[in-house]
């Protein structure tokens, strides 16, 4: 991962895909979301979903999984060419969160991440601050979820 | 006949609480080896050198924890359609190993959109607390709840 100082506003990360299989929509749901168009398909066909869909917190869940695999890969690289590695993170939280369509059995959700605006913390100018982008896409090109998250991002050493 | 909540039945300004919940340390690791598997969130030793400062849960852990919560506190008593998404979440204070949690849920408006009769808006500030009622979690959403009027004998 990089420095604050080496990521440019308008940087895309391409995040990842996953497949939202029935059981886990359903597991995942009588975890944390038990409400009958999660958990079960008569239920949600009978409700405004039509058909059983995840929960929009499993949609955003599986992008954090998939954003964390995809920083360590680019994490891996960095070391592999001998370049440190910044740490990065906890987030302070997010924003703007839209789950514009429902996540139904076996659609394939395409994330990508985009850098929206960086700046050096106030309350701690060791650290950068990134606001990202996140958006989910299905296979038929609809978004499914978007949101802005914040997190700390370590500068690079030395850096006044 | 159903006791459930409809969207008339909400009115700003109501305060209820839900939970409590004891959040295990087994529990933080588990929801982080699956979707969140950073060190902060994963082992306590790797997490005292980061800006944590020891083992605290994943933010979107504390998001799903609040749901479950208020899933069973009201919104399956209640009509719910779901809800277009969260205005904002702010990850105030780390939810530490073996916290018992509630949640403040404060209706801040209703409202009817014209076009759609079938359902209402109830936009709440949901705070997690912990036993000392600090403020670890807030997350604001407008809840999609079915309306009494227009659905008579639902």
């Amino acid at each position: 991962m990089k420095y604050f100082e080496d990521i440019a506003v308008g940087e895309r990360i391409p995040v990842g895909r996953h497949t939202f299989k029935a059981d886990e929509i359903k597991t995942f749901a009588a975890r944390f979301d038990p409400q009958p168009f999660h958990l079960d398909e008569s239920a949600a066909e009978r409700s405004h979903f039509g058909a059983l869909c995840a929960s929009g917190w499993h949609t955003a869940v599986v992008w954090m999984r998939l954003m964390v695999d995809a920083r360590r890969r680019m994490m891996d690289a960095a070391r592999a060419r001998g370049e440190p590695v910044a740490a990065m993170g906890p987030a302070l939280g997010f924003r703007e969160l839209k789950w514009m369509k429902p996540v139904y059995v076996d659609d394939t959700i395409d994330y990508t991440s985009e850098i929206i605006a960086a700046r050096i913390s106030e309350s701690r100018p060791d650290v950068g601050l990134l606001s990202i982008r996140s958006i989910g896409i299905n296979q038929h090109g609809e978004p499914v979820i978007s949101f802005i998250s914040t997190t700390f991002v370590e500068r690079r050493p030395g850096t006044p | 006949m159903s006791a459930k909540r409809y969207w008339e039945d909400f009115k700003p300004g109501e305060v209820t609480i839900h939970g409590p919940r004891l959040v295990t340390r087994e529990e933080i690791i588990a929801f982080a080896a699956e979707f969140d598997p950073q060190p902060m969130h994963l082992d306590e030793v790797a997490a005292g050198a980061t800006i944590l400062g020891g083992l605290g849960a994943s933010g979107w852990h504390s998001c799903c924890l609040l749901m479950r919560i208020i899933a069973d506190g009201f919104v399956n008593h209640s009509h719910s359609m779901g809800a277009p998404g969260v205005d904002e979440v702010r990850w105030l204070k780390p939810l530490r190993p073996n916290t018992q949690v509630r949640v403040r849920a404060t209706v801040l408006e209703t409202r009817a959109p014209k076009s759609r009769p079938d359902f209402g808006f109830v936009k709440c500030l949901f705070e997690m607390l912990d036993e000392q009622d600090v403020v670890l979690t807030t997350l604001t959403s407008p809840l999609m709840i079915t309306r009494r009027e227009g659905n008579a004998g639902a």
